[in-house]
Parts: C-alpha cells; sequence; structure tokens
C-alpha cells in the first residue's frame, strides 16, 4: 500500500504504450485519434492512452468528445455530457446508482468504459420521460414516497423499468433478487416494493 | 397578539394528510441537481493524496512532479512535514487539474515519506488496565484534537483531565488565537495544569471517566432476588451517505466564496469555513439545493472543503470540486462510535429492577467518543457505572442518527431481556412492570405496548426463548424502547404575500430527505388557504433568513414553526387590510378554500387574489421565528418497536420476517414522509443490526471493507415487512411538532438481537448478527452444557 | 485509473499478438465487471487493454449429443441463466449462474471473465498483495481479520478464497476449459485451471499472459443425473457467499453411481471434494449421507482463527446440496 501511494510513475509515454507487445507502430500520430496497427494481417485500432474521438448515442442524442479510453460510461455521461441523473457512489459496480440501459438492458455505467459503450443505444432515468411526463415507474416512485435523500433514485428507477419489463407480473422471490442490485441508504425498500406491486399487478 | 396554536383536525387542510413529496418528480427524473452534479465554469477537479498509515509524522513531501504536470493548476499541501496524522485516509496533499484523470495522476505523482508511530485500532475486547494514564496534552497532541471532530467542550475536558505538557504563555495564546482557536479552549489553557514530566505520553490508549453512581448499588444488588449478567456491544459502524462528502468552492472576487457544499447544514458552514480561511463568514455565499444522505455526519466543516477553497484561490479563483472518493468516504467521513459493556442486572423475583452495574467502553477515534446514556429509558434505582473512551486511530467519530442512543439500546435492552429469560417471564411484561422508571412517558410507552402487541400478534406468538419446534429454521420475537428529545431548532423565514397573490417563502434551511419543503409547504398553505402549488419555496442558501442545521431531529420542528407564524402574522396583516372591504372586523375574518371570508357569513368573501389586490403596490414580507419549546414544537418522545426473525441454526443465517414500529412524535405534519422517516429507521437499524462493520486491520492500520461490496448494507429484499405506527390525536397533537428522524433508528438493533436469543435460546452478544457469530454463539453455548 | 491504450480487435489471432508476455503488460477486457474495480483501485496497471467483445465465435452457445455444451467465452451469466439448452441440459449451471451477483453484474460479466476473476480478499483488495505479507514476510491475512478466508487448501502462503460461484457447478458438471495462445489453441479440465499461487506475482489461473479463454465445454450429461447447488449467503441482495456447494450426482437405482462435489469460497481454489464423493458412493442419499458427506467435505478443514464457522457452513451447504439433488430440485 506505501508503495503504491508513494510511486511517482504517474504517466507513460506513448512510445513505451505501443512498444509492450514489441509491436512498433508505423508512426507517431501527432494529433489524438487512434493508431492503426498491423496485426495478423489485418489493421488494429489502438485507442489512448491520450484523449480520442467517442460518440455515444445517450437518450436518443448522439455526443461527442474527446476522450480518454479509462473514462467510465458514467464518468463521460456526468463530465463530458453533463447527464447527472446517473450517480457515481461506489465506482466498483456494487451499488447500482449508476445504473442506465445499454442495448435496453441494466448495466452499472461505472463498470463499463465509454469506449466500448459507443454503437449501443443508452437510456439514463432522464430519457425514461415521455416530454414533461414521468414514466410511469418515475410517477409510481413520487406516490408511493420510494424515495428519500433521492440519491439512488434515479438508478433504482431505471432498475425496476428494466426488472418489470422482464417480469411483468414478479413473485416476492422475483423482486428480492432482481432488484438486489441497488442500495438505498435513507431506505426507501418498503416504497420501492409498493412500486412494484403497483405496476406488476396492472 | 396573534394566537399560534396549531389549528383542530376538523380545520386542517393539509396539515396531518398524505402529501407526496414535491420535489419527487425532480429526484424521480433525475433532474435534481445534488453538489456532485454541479458542473460550474471553469470547474477544476480536486484530489486528494492521503496518509496509508494510521498514525505517523509526516517527514517530508515532494510535489514538484505533480506541479510539472500538464492540466495540473494547483498544490496545496494540508498537512506539511512535522505534522502528525492520526488516522489512515487523513488529508496529506491536494492538487486541482483540469479533469479527473489528470488530478489523480498528479496524486500519484507527489511523494512523501512518513515516520510510522504505534496505533490503535481495534476495540472489541474489553480494556484491561483501567486507569487514565495517558500523560498531558503537548501542543500537537492538542493541535491535534482541535483539527478532528472532537467539540470544544471535549477538548476542554481533555485539557482540564489530563493537563499540559506546555506552557500557555501571552505569545503562544495570542499566535493561537491568530488560528482561530476558541477563546473557550484558550481559557481552558491558561487554567490549565502543567506537567512538565511526560514519560507516559502515549503508554494508554484508554481513557476511563469515574465510577458514576445512583442510590446505593451494592445494597441494590444485595437486595436483588435474580441477578443476570452479560457482555453486549456492536462495532463502529460507518454512515455511508450515498453522496459523498465534498463540495465546490470558487473564489467569485479576492474577498468572496461561492461555495456549493454536500451539507446538513446550510445555515452555519459559512461561519466554519470563514474560520478556517481566517475571512468573514458574510464573504462566503453557500447554495446547496439536494443533499444525497447525511445522517450526522455531514454537519461540520472537513479539511478537504478548506482545501477546495485553498486550492481554487491558488487557481485564480477557478471553481475547484472535490468529492470524495468511496473509499475515503468509508474510512474517513463518518465513523459511529462503537460501544461494548459487561452488564450486571439485579431484580426481584417478580420481576421488579433493583440494581445495575455497567463497564461500558468504546471508540471514537482520537476525539475519544461519547458514552452511551445507561441504563437506557428504564432509571433503576440503584446504579454504579463506569465507561472507558478508546482514543484511537480509526477517524474522526461523527455523529449518527440518535449519537449514543443505539448503542446504550442494544446495551439495556438486550441486559434486561436476558434478565427475563432468567425470570422465565414475557418479556412484554417486564417491561410494564418497571414502566414507572420510564418517567415522565410511562404512558406513551404503555399504550404503545398495546399497539404494538396487536399489530404483532405478540401476546399469542410470544413463546420462551428457544424455538422448539423441529428443524433448523428457528422463529422468535423481540422487543425494545427508546426514547429522543427532538426539540425544533432555532428557525427563522420570511413569507412575501404579493399584491397579485403570489407567496414566496425563503428559509435558510436543507431538506436532507426528511420531506422539508413539503411540510414548510402544506403548513403555509394550510395557514393561507391557498394551494401548495401558489407558494414559492426558495431553501438551501445562506442569503435566505437563518434556520439550523439538520441534526437531532431538530429541523420539521423548526421549519414548521417559524414558517406558521410567518404565515399567521402575514395573513392578520392582509385581514387588516381586506376588513374593511368585507364590512368586518380583522378578526372576523379566515383564509380557507382559496378566499379570504367572513366566518359566520361566508356569502361575504373575496378570492385570494381579490383579497391580495388591496395591498395595493406593497407586497406583505413578515418574518417569522421559532420561539422555541412551547405550543408549536416540543421534545421529548418514545418509541416501541418489536422484530419478528428467523435463524437458521445450521447455517447462523439470521432474516427478517417483520418489523414493527410504534413512534410518537407530537403533532405529524405529514403522515407519509412520517412514515417514510420510521420505515427507513427500520430498514437502517435491519442493516446494522445484520450486516454493518467497520472492519479495521490492527497489523496495517486500514480499513480493510471501504467498498460498497464489502461494507455490506441490507438490501431490498432483506427487511421482512415493515408496519409503522404513528402515535396521533389526543394526548399526541397538542403537545406540537417533535422531531423524528432519531428515535425509529434506535430500537431496532436492541429489538432483532433480542428476537434472535429467543429464536434460537441464546444470546448473540455482539452486532452484526452474522452466520458466525449466530453459530459461534451456539456453539459456546453447547459447550458450555456440554 | 491509470491511463491505458485500448484495443478492440476482431480476431483472436490478433487478441494473442496485442498482448503482452509478462502480466501487467495488457489484460483482456471481457465484461470489465470485476477488471475495471480492479484497476481504479490500482492493483491492476495495464498498459494496454484488449476489448475482445467483438471476436463472433466467443460468443453463443450450441449442444451436441456427443461433445455437449459448448459455452462461447463471452456468453454473458444473463445469457448462461436464460439460455435454452443450459437450462436443459446443466439446469444447475443456469440456477448458478442467476443467483451470482446481480442482474446489472450478469447483464455484463461473461462466462470467460467469471472464470478469471480475481479474489476478493480485503487485503488483496487494498494493494497488499495477492499473498498479503508484511514487511516480514508474515501473513497479514493469519494476524488479522480472515472470516472469510479459506479453511481448506490453507497451507499457505495464499489464504484466499476463490470468488467464482459459478466454476464449482461447471467443474461438478466435468466441465473442460479451451485456451487460444500463440501456439493455438489448448484445452484442460477446467479444475486444473485453477492453481494455488505459491509466490506473489504468480496468478491463480493457469493462463498465460498472452492467452484467452475462447470457450467452456460441459460434457453431455450421463443418465440419471441429479444436481443441485447450494449458497450459504446472507443477503438476498447482491451479496457474497459465505460457502456454496455444488453437486452432480448419477443414481443408480437408489444409489449413487458417481457424485461429483465442488465447494467453493472454502479455498484458493474450487475445492472438488474426493472425500465427499467417497461418502456417498454405493449408497442411497438419506439425511444421513448426506450429513456424512458433507463431514467427509470438511474433514481436513481447519480455521485460520476467525473463520472457525464456515467449516460448520460448508458441511451444512454440501449436505444440503445433495439433499436438494436427491430430491431434484434443481436450484
Amino acid at each position: 500500500m506505501s508503495d503504491r501511494e508513494q510511486e511517482g510513475s504517474a504517466g507513460v509515454s506513448r512510445r513505451e504504450f505501443l512498444k509492450i507487445s514489441g509491436i512498433a507502430a508505423a508512426s507517431m500520430p501527432l494529433i489524438a485519434g487512434p493508431a492503426v496497427l498491423k496485426v495478423a494481417g489485418e489493421d488494429v485500432a489502438i485507442h489512448g492512452p491520450d484523449k480520442t474521438p467517442i460518440t455515444l448515442n445517450v437518450n436518443g442524442k448522439n455526443y461527442s468528445a474527446q476522450i480518454e479510453p479509462r473514462v467510465t460510461l458514467l464518468d463521460a455521461l456526468r463530465q463530458d455530457f453533463e447527464i447527472t441523473g446517473p450517480k457515481r457512489v461506489c465506482d466498483r459496480g456494487a451499488c447500482g446508482a449508476c445504473t442506465v440501459l445499454m442495448d435496453s438492458k441494466a448495466v452499472y455505467s461505472c463498470s463499463v468504459l465509454a469506449i466500448e459503450a459507443q454503437d449501443k443505444p443508452i437510456v439514463t432515468v432522464e430519457g425514461l420521460m415521455q416530454g414533461e411526463q414521468l414514466h410511469p415507474v418515475q410517477a409510481a416512485f413520487v406516490e408511493n414516497d420510494a424515495q428519500q435523500c433521492g440519491f439512488c433514485t434515479p438508478g433504482f428507477v431505471v432498475a425496476t423499468k428494466a426488472f418489470l419489463d422482464k417480469h411483468p407480473h414478479p413473485t416476492p422471490e422475483q423482486v428480492h433478487r432482481g432488484l438486489g442490485g441497488n442500495f438505498c441508504r435513507c431506505e426507501t425498500y418498503d416504497g420501492i416494493r409498493k412500486v412494484v406491486s403497483q405496476l406488476g399487478k396492472a | 397578539m396573534p394566537e399560534y396554536t396549531w389549528p383542530e383536525a376538523g380545520k386542517r387542510t393539509f396539515i396531518g394528510k398524505r402529501i407526496s413529496r414535491v420535489d419527487g418528480p425532480l429526484k424521480s427524473s433525475g433532474r435534481a441537481k445534488y453538489t456532485y452534479d454541479i458542473v460550474r465554469p471553469g470547474m477544476l477537479y480536486g484530489k486528494v493524496l492521503r496518509s496509508p498509515y494510521a498514525h505517523a509524522r509526516v517527514v517530508s513531501i515532494d510535489t514538484s512532479a505533480a506541479e510539472k504536470m500538464p492540466g495540473v493548476k494547483a498544490v496545496h499541501v494540508v498537512q506539511g512535514p512535522g505534522k502528525e496524522v492520526f488516522w489512515a485516509g487523513d488529508d496529506v496533499v491536494a492538487v486541482a487539474a483540469v479533469d479527473e484523470c489528470t488530478a489523480e495522476d498528479a496524486v500519484r505523482a507527489i511523494k512523501v515519506e512518513y515516520e510510522r508511530l504505534p496505533h490503535l485500532v481495534v476495540d472489541a475486547q474489553e480494556p484491561k488496565s483501567g486507569t487514565d494514564s495517558r500523560g498531558p496534552l503537548s501542543k500537537t497532541d492538542l493541535l491535534a484534537l482541535i483539527d478532528t471532530d472532537a467539540s470544544d467542550n471535549q477538548v476542554i475536558q481533555q485539557i482540564q483531565n489530563r493537563g499540559i505538557s506546555f506552557q500557555a504563555t501571552p505569545e503562544l495564546l495570542g499566535q493561537w488565537r491568530e488560528q482561530h482557536i476558541k477563546e473557550e479552549i484558550l481559557q481552558a489553557l491558561q487554567k490549565a495544569e502543567v506537567k512538565t514530566s511526560s514519560e507516559t505520553s502515549d503508554s494508554s490508549w484508554y481513557k476511563v471517566t469515574g465510577k458514576q453512581t445512583q442510590g446505593d448499588a451494592e445494597k441494590g444488588f444485595q437486595e436483588a432476588e435474580i441477578v443476570s449478567e452479560g457482555t453486549y456491544g456492536q462495532p463502529v459502524i460507518t454512515h455511508c451517505c450515498l453522496e459523498t462528502h465534498g463540495g465546490i468552492a470558487e473564489w467569485t472576487d479576492d474577498k468572496n466564496i461561492l461555495a456549493h457544499f454536500s451539507t446538513q447544514n446550510v445555515p452555519g458552514l459559512a461561519e466554519q469555513l470563514g474560520r478556517a480561511l481566517g475571512m468573514p463568514a458574510a464573504n462566503i455565499h453557500v447554495h446547496q439545493d439536494h443533499v444525497g444522505g447525511g445522517f450526522g455526519s455531514k454537519l461540520g466543516l472537513d479539511r478537504w472543503g478548506v482545501a477546495a477553497a485553498q486550492l481554487s484561490k491558488k487557481a485564480g479563483g477557478k471553481p475547484v470540486k472535490i468529492m470524495l472518493e468511496r473509499d475515503s468516504e468509508l474510512k474517513v467521513a463518518g465513523c459511529r462510535p462503537s460501544a461494548y459493556a459487561r452488564v450486571k442486572i439485579g431484580a426481584k423475583k417478580d420481576g421488579t429492577l433493583v440494581a445495575w452495574e455497567s463497564y461500558s467502553w468504546g471508540s471514537g477515534g482520537v476525539g475519544g467518543g461519547g458514552s452511551p446514556p445507561l441504563p437506557y429509558v428504564l432509571n433503576i434505582p440503584h446504579q454504579v457505572k463506569q465507561h472507558t473512551a478508546v482514543v484511537n486511530n480509526i477517524g474522526p467519530a461523527r455523529a449518527w442518527r440518535a449519537p449514543n442512543h443505539p448503542q446504550a439500546c442494544l446495551i439495556t435492552m438486550s441486559a434486561l431481556d436476558d434478565l427475563a429469560a432468567k425470570l422465565n417471564i414475557n418479556p412484554l411484561e417486564l417491561y410494564r412492570k418497571n414502566i414507572a422508571l420510564a418517567k415522565p412517558r410511562e404512558k406513551i410507552y404503555l399504550e404503545e405496548f398495546q399497539v404494538a402487541d396487536e399489530l404483532m400478534g405478540w401476546s399469542s406468538r410470544w413463546h420462551p426463548r428457544g424455538d422448539k419446534t423441529p428443524g433448523p429454521v428457528k422463529r422468535g420475537l423481540g422487543l425494545s424502547l427508546h426514547t429522543w428529545g427532538g426539540r425544533g431548532h432555532n428557525s427563522q423565514c420570511d413569507l412575501t404575500i404579493f399584491p397579485d397573490g403570489s407567496v414566496e417563502i425563503k428559509i435558510g434551511t436543507q431538506d436532507i430527505g426528511t420531506g422539508t419543503r413539503t411540510a414548510i409547504l402544506m403548513v403555509a398553505a394550510d395557514t393561507l388557504g391557498i394551494p401548495m402549488e401558489g407558494i414559492k419555496l426558495l431553501i438551501g442558501d445562506n442569503s435566505y433568513p437563518p434556520d439550523g442545521a439538520s441534526g437531532g431531529s431538530s429541523t420539521i420542528g423548526g421549519v414548521s414553526s417559524s414558517t406558521f407564524r410567518a404565515a399567521v402574522d402575514a395573513r392578520d396583516q392582509l385581514f387588516a387590510t381586506v376588513a374593511p372591504a368585507l364590512n368586518a372586523q380583522p378578526a372576523d375574518l379566515e383564509a380557507v378554500g382559496g378566499s379570504v371570508r367572513v366566518a359566520k357569513d361566508t356569502s361575504r368573501s373575496l378570492s385570494w387574489r381579490e383579497a391580495c389586490s388591496k395591498l395595493g403596490p406593497h407586497a406583505v414580507t413578515v418574518r417569522g421565528k421559532n420561539p422555541g419549546e412551547g405550543e408549536l414544537t416540543n421534545s421529548g418522545v418514545g418509541g416501541v418497536q418489536m422484530a419478528d426473525v428467523s435463524v437458521d441454526v445450521e447455517t447462523g443465517v439470521v432474516k427478517i420476517n417483520k418489523m414493527v414500529c410504534v413512534q410518537d412524535c407530537g403533532l405529524v405534519v405529514n403522515p407519509k414522509t412520517a412514515e417514510s422517516q420510521c420505515l427507513g429507521a427500520l430498514i437502517m437499524g435491519v442493516s446494522y443490526a445484520l450486516y454493518e462493520e467497520k472492519v479495521m486491520d490492527q497489523a496495517t492500520g486500514i480499513m480493510l471493507n471501504p467498498h460498497m461490496d464489502s461494507y455490506r448494507l441490507a438490501g431490498l429484499g432483506d427487511v421482512g415487512e415493515l408496519v409503522v405506527h404513528m402515535m396521533t390525536g389526543p394526548g399526541y397533537d397538542e403537545r406540537g411538532v417533535i422531531g423524528l428522524g432519531e428515535p425509529p433508528t434506535v430500537s431496532p438493533g436492541a429489538a432483532i438481537s433480542n428476537a434472535v436469543a429467543n429464536a434460537i435460546g441464546v444470546r448473540v452478544p455482539m452486532l452484526p448478527l452474522t452466520p458466525d457469530r449466530v453459530l459461534e454463539a451456539l456453539e459456546n453455548a453447547a459447550g458450555g452444557r456440554a | 485509473m491509470r491511463a491505458f491504450e485500448y484495443a478492440s480487435p476482431k480476431q483472436k489471432q490478433q487478441v494473442v499478438e496485442l498482448l503482452g508476455k509478462h502480466w501487467g503488460d495488457a489484460e483482456v477486457l471481457a465484461g470489465g465487471t470485476d477488471l475495471l474495480a480492479l484497476m481504479k483501485d490500482d492493483i491492476v496497471r495495464p498498459k494496454r487493454l484488449i476489448n475482445i467483445i467483438d471476436l463472433k465465435e466467443l460468443h453463443g452457445t450450441t449442444f451436441d449429443a456427443k461433445a455437449g455444451l459448448r459455452i462461447g467465452a463471452l456468453v454473458t451469466l444473463t445469457e448462461l441463466s436464460e439460455d435454452p439448452l443450459a437450462s436443459k441440459h446443466c439446469p444447475m449451471l443456469a440456477a448458478a449462474a442467476s443467483d451470482a451477483a446481480s442482474p446489472q453484474v450478469r447483464n455484463m460479466a461473461t462466462i470467460g471473465g467469471n472464470m478469471c476473476q480475481r479474489p476478493r480478499c480485503w487485503y488483496f483488495r487494498n494493494g497488499l498483495g495477492l499473498l498479503a505479507k508484511d514487511s516480514e514476510g508474515k501473513s497479514l491475512v493469519l494476524q488479522g481479520d480472515n472470516r472469510y478466508h479459506a479453511i481448506l487448501g490453507n497451507d499457505g502462503p495464499a489464504y484466499f478464497v476463490g470468488p467464482s460461484t459459478v466454476a464449482p457447478a461447471l467443474i461438478a458438471y466435468g466441465a473442460r476449459i479451451r485456451l487460444f495462445g500463440p501456439k493455438g489453441p489448448r484445452e484442460l479440465p477446467l479444475e486444473k485451471f485453477f492453481v494455488i499461487p505459491k509466490a506473489e506475482g504468480e496468478r491463480e489461473h493457469d493462463l498465460q499472459p498472452n492467452e484467452i479463454v475462447t470457450e467452456i465445454v460441459v460434457p453431455p450429461p450421463a443418465a440419471n443425473v441429479r444436481a443441485a447447488h447450494y449458497e450459504v449467503r446472507q443477503k438476498e441482495a447482491f451479496d457474497w457467499p459465505y460457502v456454496t456447494a455444488s453437486v452432480v450426482l448419477q443414481q443408480e437405482g437408489d444409489k449413487v453411481h458417481s457424485a461429483r462435489v465442488v465447494m467453493s469460497h472454502v479455498a484458493p481454489i474450487p475445492w472438488l471434494s474426493e472425500e465427499a464423493s467417497q461418502a456417498l458412493v454405493g449408497k442411497a442419499v438419506t439425511e444421513a449421507t448426506a450429513d456424512a458427506a458433507g463431514a467427509a467435505a470438511v474433514k481436513n478443514a481447519k480455521s485460520l482463527g476467525r473463520n472457525k464457522q464456515k467449516i460448520k457452513m460448508a458441511h451444512v451447504a454440501v449436505k444440503r446440496a445433495i439433499l436438494r439433488a436427491a430430491k431434484g430440485e434443481q436450484a
């Protein structure tokens, strides 16, 4: 631990990066953007470690920015595109506050790189709104007071939506495990269970 | 003089009704902006290099590589060479850079050399040497103590108890005065005993308080016919706010700061930050719209907050945002003190409680921590008790919902439950028999017992200790009771009625999830007879009239009282203006259903808008103040909880079947959000009863579980059926509004521990009740019988 | 997280060439649910990340009566838990996959990644090393809080436990793992893929730095096979189990003909218990024989101090998995 905290190697040059598997780059690109290497007879684009152009499709709109490969989908949404519904809470894929839909599946956006989320439609809690209308799941969260401080709420709303899409009439056991990937600290679970039973009956 | 009394039940339009929280749509759609979400123009990202050691002296710091990195805009040494750090994760150097990645790289490039010093981070064993052998405070000790979250009183106490090892010369005191050390502390130093020979400075981590007695414990135990003994406790846990601590500081010019902080204390933050920076609080503008949890841990300013302001200054005033990483949040931004106790209770055979003896200990970091109020709720006639503060290196203690109460409750109610088992009587009967010891709330508890009994089916379902049904899964019931103050804090608000009928309220409070916005609007709308949507509410800014910090369950009592008085006064001014037009006296008017009318002849009526138009060109603004305890707000509540659990005695896994919470909080403004508070408290209680523990490693001094996969919280499927009953109506409503955030979090640990004991026949002495602890207790009991 | 360069090639030959010869050069991204956390905690510091998600041949499942069930390394845990072929031929595997982690993790995590995920040991995750030794070379695990650590295979210096709850299910079914590296493909029984490291710097898998997992093959089930798994896990929500047991029994009449009993979270590797199998073979499954097999499974277990009760939990998990299997409860 101490050596980690005290170690001084902050960055590695591009040259070192491209050398590591013994493959020399044909030329060093001067502008950010992928270098192309010939590997096993075919071109492979190598991105980074510097910023590289990234385009995400979020809530039906395209967003582009220069972003390092190490930036997560969550951080790109929040910091580059100011889409702050998904929250950074555990940042280790353990709490659910950053849940978004990617290819219609609920995922932890803190555990996906922005660069690998390209070409996959992303829907955040903001994207569930139908114009100014709350999505039925969002409205049910309000009605059942399934939120207090509200910081887990955006992730919980998206996870609940994905869960109900898959299990329109869930059993309590399915609810317990199916919404087990999201944690709340004000502890609004009772309200969220009411949301699910209200919408699960319809 | 206007009458400031809450309307009777039949005359309430909103108060006491189930109203959805007004900021619910913002939150559930992701549009609510928390401090963490705010991106200011040109904002820099701050990161902090933290001490890897629990106790060390900083020897040298080399920031040169970091400073040279492109994108790094400021580096600020928080604790430089010579400084002693007292917990792993303490702030050493802060950097600000154009993005998070760069800031992180810069932190990694800083080299710090430390001299390691001895540390203590564990506390579960009862301290063996029971003397206060910690020597006098050195200058370093004192400054370290002041740097932590230790209250001024704690610092003064330590000065008085331990003495000091240096001369408090006028020069030194002057120097410290310039560093904004409080005058009370400086005075204590002047009076302090100077002990120069300090051969014992670090020889003990344990600070023992004197024995406290009441009655004659020795005689009490002689009179007792049954004596029950046990050891009980719970470890340090952490707040784990989902929005981590932090904020954004920016110098808007060379004299003024704009601060967005995640805080429970919008009104008090400017003074705290001003003191730390040596600048007037008046020059600090604090703003916060929403906060992602606090639970007591966001009442004070922290080092990283000061660092953000200092980095901003170095970076030419650019906004600097420092939000803690999750592991730092768990390591340093929340330690609820542990408490353990060896307890002996004496009683008559009929259950009459006679005597109490307890030796308790617990850690609260370098500040020492509080001592649990033992015995809890029931004032047993004869008592002797002693508490040892474990002064260790786990990070500073912070208030956590109902400070010291959950610990005291667990220790007391577990001991009483064990006594009941030994007497072979139903614990509910034991409490009923001794309820006179719960003065002045005995009547409340008796009523609550009855409601809880019915909701849980206690009387029909309770069985003596040890479920005798076959199979590995055993079921049991447990019970606990608790109390809390909850007086409304000082609160002021401005309410304006505009001639066009619109209404605005400004109040420098914050909504920490309580539903504060909703409660304010309900009270105002109820009083003015207009819809809640007709009122614009502004909170979360220290340019508004000052409210208090949201701590100690004081907010709803405070804001409802100030809002009510402002609304009454503004309404009365409106009545005075309007009365001639209705050919009536102001006192004859009422504001109901969007109209102002003569109460006894409702045909003489003006719409709210028409009435307001009579104000002419001038809006009416009045200041409302909560005058303190009285008609509108009060303190002192009682609550009873019951738990129904199943325990698999082969795997040790405990599952909650049902929790019942019966709670009093005087007049309930909004039953919907009040119930949510209680539901949340029950769940938080399940979480600390079954899962939560800040696991410390003595060899390395670090926290082993600083992430949310290993710092385990209850999930949606883990909490069982939850039943909340609010005591309302005659006997409760007329006491006025009392706070609710803390009390229902007190009992779950004790109720669940007692239910587990009832199910499996033996006490699991320590929380959390994890499978290994349950199996261990069963094994020890089996070994004892063999 | 430290900076790295990133590529997402389409051919496995390219992947192998882009990978480094030493651990630490490069890492394979195959879902990332564990890898990104390790990188954020600075435990793993690759200079290059190779995302293999575009290797089409590593997706999907197939079944062949002779070869059995082939599971591509990039099949997600969600896909596996809902896969009709897996549910039909290896229902216990599908059940184990559906119990793992949380829905969000299962939507991203792949079966190949699950085999290669790193231990949850809190000393390791705090940057104190896989073998977690202090400056004098003494184990921090033995000195410290080992409540979740190994009760079997714990002679040292490794005391962590393997994190996968799916691997034991696969091993119980007799699965084999296929790898691809510079010398082409190789295949080994899955239990041989997991190894107990002897020195810091070694990994807990028999995977070379420039190899990838390509697929897992479960042989066609024999007749009269019954399988079940059991987790001792405290929470319903996302949680790590204390122990799990996966059992595949082949019946002959009312007697057990052969049995494979595999535990997880008890040892640095998934623990295939010969002792438990031997205790069952030739006997009818009853409460008593299942209990005896549970006892056999932990006969050689030893406590490190704080983890003593895991021995009892493992015993009970094995017993309950056997009873579930015999009753035909697949979950």
